[in-house]
């Protein structure tokens, strides 16, 4: 293996790849070979670093010094002087702040790092994940070595169930009872799958997994394969991850080359091989069940449960099914026992978990933390807070299964039952944060839209049930919301919440129903005084022109509407009756003068 | 031994068999739990949330899909399941066009009955964006999807028993339809019209395609002479349209009932049944003999011969070249009657009644044809007999017992259990055996032919020779036998195949029973019983002592299988494709 004195490395994940990383790579590689540097430094397409606000990313080591918003002309100058001459460039690395003066030249300087700790994401923005000798370099498949030479599948399964590790896809079912089911069940054949059906908006945590550390999956699934007897992995992947679905297919033909995956792995006579399978973009196809029937190649809806996977699953058969995190976290519990990973986070909620921080953020990316961490840390730490200036108003927690948290709880701890227990859930790991201008009906709306949208159609309640939710918000955010319009969401919510068939639509009304909890005036400010109290909703808002108005006519010429009057270098008016709520005239007007009311 | 298991139901503490749902031990218990989208063994998807009941857990569950646990407690009766059940009624009902008065389904609908089971007070409660369709209409079957509830029975007995899934559910969430894959009509699909959507179908969305104008036309036509003949299934489930229990055979009142509604004549096809067996068994007999193409197979499903020739057409050489009973009664109608009628055979109209959806495609198969003309002009089903039966005013229950008219009326046992899985068979062995061995049967009941399973197999004694013999009923069951076959697994001389599951008392075309019933007592059995109770009670019980089918062969056919029996009563098959 060659030597190199320094490793520059490009996040390769998602954001930074749209953000023209791919570019910075080629750059880097050219310019290196021109200064005659090509042998000394080698530059690594990692995954995800998580700071994708800062994007892209280039961190270079030995020193580990972190530049932020690299451009292809960037690229030169860290050339030239820091791999060239050893000096850092100051003014592209990282800030915490735009008009900060103080440099935090590594990773562990940044507040956006240091209340995190990786685990799942260990391994992501350190390896190259196309190559396996890095994976392997960081002790990759020592787990399943560790598996199929020292333990017995009961061990594994008696040390997963001592971690305490819950299901890292929002449901929080304990992994190591799910794998003693699915190992009890007598069968010919059992299945191990892996969900990576990421379908949360925003989300994208399990992507990054699979594009930052694929051989981590993998290799989990092999270790999970060989505690319940099965011989045969599927990985569940949505099709509109092609990065991921490259990188896990390189990570699966290498581990095979290697003889980590196929027949007598490590000579232990324990054979596993694993495949792919694309999905189409389905949320649904995130329930384990309707997950199962399109891995079958059937239509992608689940069906009740018992049976449950353990005992019925793919094809019929005994199968284990755990989400892209889960797995991720296995093979260091594998390594460095159950007692290490109870000791992070709190009792009965041990290890960390990663959210995709969004939405009224500074700092919006993908972040880990201990369970048990403050809310308030992940959003003012880590998060760096809101943007410019504005006020907290909720975070939205496990996408739209999840529910709205408003400030109060700020300071609950992130675990799976404090989450639950307040009306949302810890889901797979969305966490959109909301400033005083989101309206919370609309907020509402917007997620249910979604579920309608992603709803299979089977039952009752999710098909029809949810589409009447969505059309009364959509009236009650068009202004046309009428007295008993509350009761009948929490009426059809609740029913629906009861009698859905599977959790898509169980949880489905959840936010609208955490939202009528917390934001219940802003409801009633909408149905009762047809106002939007977040200035928001279009059709209830008034334009109002202010005294601050010196009478220019520019907004009387854009109006489309032809809703201002007024004589020149005098106060103009709108009339609200002709006015289409466009807001061209504010966007126009060069004196503050018009108002959202 | 069953292991059996202990679950309260509101109280009521019941044994069940390991392996009840919630909704059996329910019933055991005297609950009555609603259903809708729930048909055993055709639908049990627990998708429409009507049947949910209170388990003591975070959500209510589908008791028609919840297998029982020792020690259960089941709450089914609390102002929050009834209040969840009635909201997923409304929820329903609010995207269905509830125009009632005019539904085909009208009293004999399992929404309107659950509205008022439930207590609906409000139909519109939870109004909304409703979709629109239009109908899809085929020679055999309706689609109204405007009707649908999307409770997916009809896609559990097209996919699921009939293993042919030409209909499923497209689009998602609200969008949700069941129809025919990209875009296609269901004309355009291998659909074998069997109709076993329309009698799954809970409410009005599927229906037969009403051919009961045409035959109104007809009678009230001067011109024409209008015979009419009901098939062998047909007086074994007519009298449920009027109240009568099920199993209860109506031979005679019908006959009655057909006279009165103006038909010149009324024909019987059990008749042509027995003329099918002359046929059918002496072409088995010259296979077996003159190394034909064996196991031959029946061919008088319509259902099932449009499932061979899209779905298995290498079988077509093992398929009889006899044309079902109706449609050689409809030959024989327009040569033999005609001709002995002195009516020019371009005036006379012939109408079968069938309990099969099937069958209107059949009479409009090219082939089923003589000089020009079809051998048969109209089929109606069970159904529509009975609607006409209403609409011209008839007390069908005061009716008195007629015989059918003679020439064509006379039939035997061996005719009438045509209408049931295995009676085709049995009638074919009855007469086969006499004509082979030349000694007369005496037990003529072939019970190893009978009952409802799905596959029948019997080995027959007929005089020297083991007969090997096969029953398929559903074309499910037909695919799973015909792949034995294929893979040389199993080898027979003769198989009778019937499209729908029991044969033609459970066809597409017979008075529609809830699944409240349906779910609880096999139907299919008590209409059988009906026909094997008139077989035994004939004096005559194989096909070839009719007096009848002796005098037309003696006057116009000659000998089975001549060259005019095979002009008129033998017909040919084509491989079809799968996507039209």
């Amino acid at each position: 293996m060659d030597l190199f004195r320094a490793h520059v490395l490009v996040c390769g994940g998602t954001g930074c790849t749209s953000s023209g990383s791919a570019e910075l790579i080629k750059r880097f590689e050219e310019q290196l070979a021109a200064n005659g540097l090509d042998k000394e430094v080698k530059v690594v397409r990692t995954g995800c670093f998580g700071l994708c606000e800062a994007g892209p990313v280039v961190i270079v080591y030995p020193e580990g010094t972190f530049y932020s918003r690299i451009k292809v002309e960037d690229v030169d100058e860290i050339v030239t002087e820091h791999l060239l001459k050893g000096r850092i460039v100051s003014h592209l690395v990282y800030k915490e702040k735009a008009d900060e003066e103080e440099e935090h030249t590594t990773l562990e300087d940044i507040d956006f790092y240091r209340p995190q700790m990786r685990l799942a994401l260990r391994n992501c923005g350190r390896i190259d994940p196309e190559n396996i000798d890095e994976y392997i370099a960081f002790d990759g498949y020592k787990a399943l070595g560790k598996v199929l030479t020292e333990m017995s599948p009961e061990d594994v399964i008696q040390e997963m169930i001592k971690s305490g590790l819950r299901g890292r896809g929002g449901g929080g079912f304990p992994t190591g009872k799910k794998w003693q089911f699915a190992a009890a069940s007598k069968a010919d054949q059992k299945y191990i799958i892996c969900n990576a059906d990421e379908g949360d908006p925003g989300a994208f945590m399990d992507r990054s997994i699979l594009e930052g550390d694929p051989h981590s999956v993998i290799e989990a699934m092999a270790i999970g394969g060989y505690a319940i007897g099965a011989t045969e992995g599927y990985v569940y992947v949505r099709a509109e991850y092609p990065i991921a679905v490259k990188r896990l297919q390189l990570a699966i033909d290498q581990a095979r080359e290697y003889g980590l995956l196929g027949k007598d792995i490590f000579g232990s006579g324990f054979d596993f091989d694993m495949y792919i399978r694309l999905g189409a973009g389905a949320f649904v196809c995130g329930e384990e069940t309707a997950l199962m029937h399109s891995i079958e190649g059937g239509r992608g809806e689940p069906t009740p449960k018992p049976p449950f996977p353990a005992v019925r699953g793919l094809f019929d058969k005994p199968s284990n099914i755990n989400n892209v995190e889960t797995y991720a976290n296995i093979p260091q519990i594998i390594l460095n026992g159950a007692d290490w990973f109870t000791s992070i986070g709190t009792p009965g909620n041990s290890g960390t978990k990663v959210f995709a921080l969004g939405g009224k953020i500074n700092n919006t990316g993908l972040v880990e933390v201990p369970m048990g961490t403050p809310l308030r840390d992940v959003i003012y730490k880590i998060g760096g807070g809101i943007p410019n200036g504005k006020k907290f108003k909720a975070v939205q927690t496990g996408g739209p299964s999840g529910g709205c948290i408003p400030a109060e709880n700020l300071d609950i701890a992130i675990d799976y039952d404090s989450l639950t227990a307040i009306g949302s859930m810890m889901g797979s790991g969305g966490m959109i944060v909301m400033d005083e201008d989101n309206c919370m009906v609309d907020i509402a709306r917007f997620f249910l839209d979604f579920t309608v949208d992603e709803s299979c159609g089977k039952c009752t309640p999710c098909r029809i049930g949810t589409k009447r939710m969505l059309e009364i918000l959509e009236r009650i955010v068009e202004g046309k919301g009428e007295p008993g319009d509350i009761e009948k969401l929490e009426t059809l919510g609740e029913n629906i919440k009861k009698t859905a068939l599977c959790g898509l639509g169980q949880t489905a009304p959840n936010p609208v129903l955490s939202t009528l909890k917390y934001f219940r005036h802003e409801y009633e400010a909408h149905i009762y005084e047809k106002r939007c109290p977040a200035h928001h909703c279009q059709k209830l808002l008034n334009y109002v022109i202010t005294d601050k108005c010196r009478g220019c006519t520019l907004c009387s010429k854009v109006c489309p509407a032809g809703a201002i009057t007024g004589t020149v270098k005098e106060q103009h008016v709108i009339d609200t009756a002709k006015c289409l709520k466009c807001g061209a005239c504010m966007e126009k007007c060069r004196f503050g003068a018009i108002e959202k009311h | 031994m069953e292991q059996m298991i202990t679950v309260t139901i509101d109280g009521v503490q019941v044994e069940v068999p390991a392996g009840s749902t919630v909704l059996e031990a329910a019933r055991k218990a005297n609950v009555k739990i609603p259903t809708l989208c729930f048909l055993k063994d055709i639908n049990e998807t627990g998708n429409c949330r009507l049947c949910v009941v209170d388990c003591g857990g975070r959500a209510l569950q589908a008791a028609c899909v919840l297998p029982c646990t020792p020690g259960m407690v089941v709450k089914t009766n609390t102002p929050a399941v009834r209040e969840a059940r009635k909201m997923n009624l409304e929820l329903i009902l609010s995207n269905h066009d509830k125009k009632c008065l005019s539904c085909v389904r009208s009293q004999n609908c399992e929404l309107q009955a659950l509205c008022r089971e439930l207590g609906v007070e409000d139909g519109d409660r939870f109004a909304g964006a409703m979709n629109t369709y239009e109908e899809d209409a085929t020679m055999s079957i309706v689609r109204d999807n405007n009707k649908c509830v999307l409770c997916r029975r009809c896609v559990g007995a097209c996919a699921n028993v009939q293993k042919i899934g030409v209909i499923g559910p497209v689009m998602r969430g609200f969008k949700t339809a069941i129809e025919s894959p990209f875009g296609m009509k269901l004309g355009q699909m291998a659909c074998i019209n069997c109709g076993q959507c329309i009698t799954a179908c809970p409410v009005g969305a599927l229906k037969e395609k009403d051919n009961t104008k045409e035959v109104w036309d007809a009678i009230n036509d001067t011109t024409k002479h209008v015979v009419v003949q009901p098939a062998p299934a047909v007086r074994a489930a007519l009298g449920e349209e009027f109240g009568m229990p099920i199993g209860t055979g109506v031979t005679g009142k019908m006959a009655a009932a057909l006279r009165r509604l103006g038909f010149d004549k009324v024909f019987d096809t059990d008749f042509a049944a027995d003329l099918t067996i002359m046929e059918e068994a002496n072409e088995l007999i010259d296979r077996v003999t003159n190394g034909g193409v064996l196991p031959m197979i029946t061919s008088c499903s319509p259902g099932w011969i449009k499932f061979c020739e899209h779905y298995y057409p290498e079988f077509i050489p093992n398929l009889s070249s006899c044309k079902s009973p109706h449609e050689m009664a409809g030959a024989m109608i327009k040569t033999y009657y005609a001709q002995k009628a002195g009516i020019d055979p371009k005036d006379i109209v012939v109408v079968s009644v069938m309990p099969c959806t099937a069958k209107k495609f059949e009479a409009k198969r090219p082939e089923l044809s003589n000089n020009g003309l079809f051998d048969v002009d109209h089929v109606i089903t069970t159904r529509e007999l009975a609607n006409m039966i209403k609409e011209a005013g008839i007390d069908f229950n005061a009716l008195p017992d007629e015989d059918f008219d003679s020439l064509m009326g006379a039939s035997t046992g061996a005719a009438v259990i045509f209408g049931t899985t295995g009676g085709v068979m049995e009638a074919a062995l009855r007469t086969a055996y006499e004509v082979i061995t030349g000694e007369t049967l005496e037990n003529v009941n072939f019970t190893a032919v009978r009952g409802m399973e799905g596959i029948k197999e019997a080995t027959v004694k007929v005089g020297d020779l083991d007969v090997s013999v096969a029953v398929a009923s559903s074309t499910g069951k037909a695919a799973e036998l015909l792949d034995m076959v294929k893979s040389g697994e199993k080898n027979y001389t003769f198989i009778e195949v019937m499209g729908c599951p029991g044969g033609c008392v459970n066809g597409g075309g017979q008075p529609i029973v809830s699944a409240q019933i349906r779910n609880w007592e096999d139907i299919r059995t008590k209409r059988a019983q009906a026909l094997y109770t008139e077989d035994e009670a004939k004096t005559l019980r194989k096909s070839h002592e009719n007096p009848e089918i002796k005098q037309i062969y003696d006057e116009f056919l000659g000998k089975p299988n001549s060259h005019k029996a095979h002009e008129l009563l033998h017909t040919s098959y084509e491989k079809r494709d799968l996507y039209l």
